[in-house]
């Protein structure tokens, strides 16, 4: 790419970085708030474990253009095509984030939560000084494939008009300008890495120290 | 002397129908040890399970120095109840220290307060505060876990320990060293400790008075020093089991090749 693309493109590229950057946070920020607590809800009643977890994954599932275009003529989600790619992506972020907060808290050495419960710990001691601790390393780890999944799923939405770095592609696509897919195509890569950059540290940070930590 | 726990006709049966406790009574008086010996499957860890409310028992109840534990809150009734067990169940995202105070934290106590008494009970089990608090539980050897382990029971003074095989994991060096340390210290604390052990040596030992339960009741309850003069063929079969080694001039049938 040259200096005249660059100057053509540039403050494009950057908005709309921020645009696909504001769509999978705000995603990203609603399939925690819902996944994690629903997560840590399933370990208290595993009965709901597989039905759940089989609903996300199933949501998993469905090609993204298509849930774009389901979710197209539903009335207040309609108006605004943000809201369309905001709400698909977070139906794409639940699974691994469920699946790993599930499987983090049930994959604590039954004997910790048995002493835990011995020691006279409250149910939210647990939880909060125990459990989510031991587990975090493996959270981390679900939000981390969600993130990167979302940063990927997100140049999809534009498709339905919901801007982000899919617009570069899909006009570059249409227009047959290599340098316009690679415009979009290039800052989408990046974010991604970074994510999943960052969110590795915090993984690593929150591993259980010792030879084979607490998880099995 | 007052019974420190009772446990009043206490029966226990698990969802299948399996009946783990039948009818089992027996008195722990204040400040003593009391070792409960029998084989895997007899009942002794559900029996020390149903004084902390681990297990419900189906019938019976816990007095805890004269309480019933069912009126007692459960995090309450925990907290007055030390509990100690084999795999010492060490957080191990928690330092020594926070591991010792994790139940002072539980109650609010300031970060301040448990250190001290984190350091004063590092000594008391014999660990250096300054080598000792900022490790993790597996920068420790199997004895100095089970020290901490120890420890962190301790920690919110209860009158009460329970204690489930704490040393069936170690060597017999390390062991014999623990058992050191656990008379000399329950000497000092006068604590009333229940012990779920297998191991006769260990009951003779550290106890009081020894129970043998069998198939979920009580076969014997005898003061230590009774134990092994007694004629009862429950007793005597498992005072044997623990002296084969021992009979090398005559060997034991099963044990001829030297196989256990």
């Amino acid at each position: 790419m040259n200096t005249s693309f660059l100057s053509q493109y540039g403050s494009e590229i950057a908005t709309l970085t921020m645009e696909h950057l504001w769509l999978t946070g705000a995603a990203m920020l609603f399939a925690t708030a819902l996944a994690v607590p629903a997560g840590i809800w399933l370990t208290r009643s595993p009965r709901w474990a597989k039905p759940m977890i089989g609903i996300a994954n199933v949501l998993q599932t469905i090609p993204s253009l298509a849930m774009f275009g389901f979710l197209l003529p539903l009335p207040w989600l309609g108006e605004r095509a943000a809201r369309i790619a905001i709400v698909a992506l977070t139906a794409y972020a639940l699974l691994p984030i469920l699946r790993n907060t599930y499987a983090g808290i049930r994959g604590i050495d039954p004997t910790l939560i048995e002493v835990a419960r011995a020691i006279g710990l409250t149910d939210s001691q647990r939880l909060f000084k125990i459990e989510l601790p031991l587990a975090a390393s493996f959270i981390f780890a679900g939000l981390r494939t969600a993130t990167v999944t979302c940063i990927g799923i997100a140049t999809i939405a534009a498709a339905v008009g919901a801007g982000g770095l899919g617009e570069l592609i899909f006009r570059g696509v249409a227009s047959i300008d290599n340098r316009l897919v690679l415009a979009g195509a290039i800052p989408a890569a990046l974010l991604a890495l970074v994510a999943d950059a960052a969110l590795g540290l915090l993984e690593h940070r929150y591993k259980i120290p010792g030879p084979q930590g607490s998880i099995q | 002397m007052n019974a420190a726990l009772e446990f009043q006709n206490i029966s226990a049966t698990i969802p299948s129908g399996r009946r783990l406790l039948d009818d089992v009574s027996l008195v722990l008086e204040d400040g003593t040890v009391t070792a409960i010996l029998g084989r895997s499957g007899s009942g002794k860890t559900t029996l020390l399970r149903t004084a902390n409310r681990m297990i419900e028992p189906s019938r019976g109840r816990v007095l805890v120095a004269g309480a019933n534990a069912n009126e007692l809150s459960l995090v309450q009734l925990r907290r007055k109840l030390g509990y100690v067990i084999q795999e010492t169940g060490l957080f191990p995202h928690f330092n020594t220290e926070r591991n010792i105070g994790i139940v002072l934290e539980a109650e609010g106590q300031s970060r301040e307060q448990r250190v001290t008494r984190s350091n004063e009970l590092l000594q008391l089990v014999g660990l250096d505060p300054s080598t000792f608090s900022t490790r993790f539980p597996h920068q420790l050897s199997g004895g100095q876990r089970q020290r901490v382990g120890l420890a962190r029971a301790l920690a919110a003074e209860p009158k009460i320990l329970l204690m489930d095989e704490p040393f069936g994991a170690l060597d017999p060096l390390t062991r014999a060293e623990m058992q050191d340390m656990l008379r000399d210290l329950l000497q000092r604390l006068h604590t009333t400790v229940l012990l779920v052990t297998h191991d006769l040596d260990e009951a003779l030992y550290l106890a009081d008075r020894i129970v043998l339960l069998g198939e979920g009741r009580v076969l014997a309850n005898l003061p230590r020093d009774q134990f092994l003069q007694s004629d009862q063929p429950e007793i005597v079969a498992y005072a044997r089991a623990f002296r084969r080694g021992q009979s090398t001039v005559t060997p034991d049938p099963i044990a001829k090749d030297g196989v256990a």
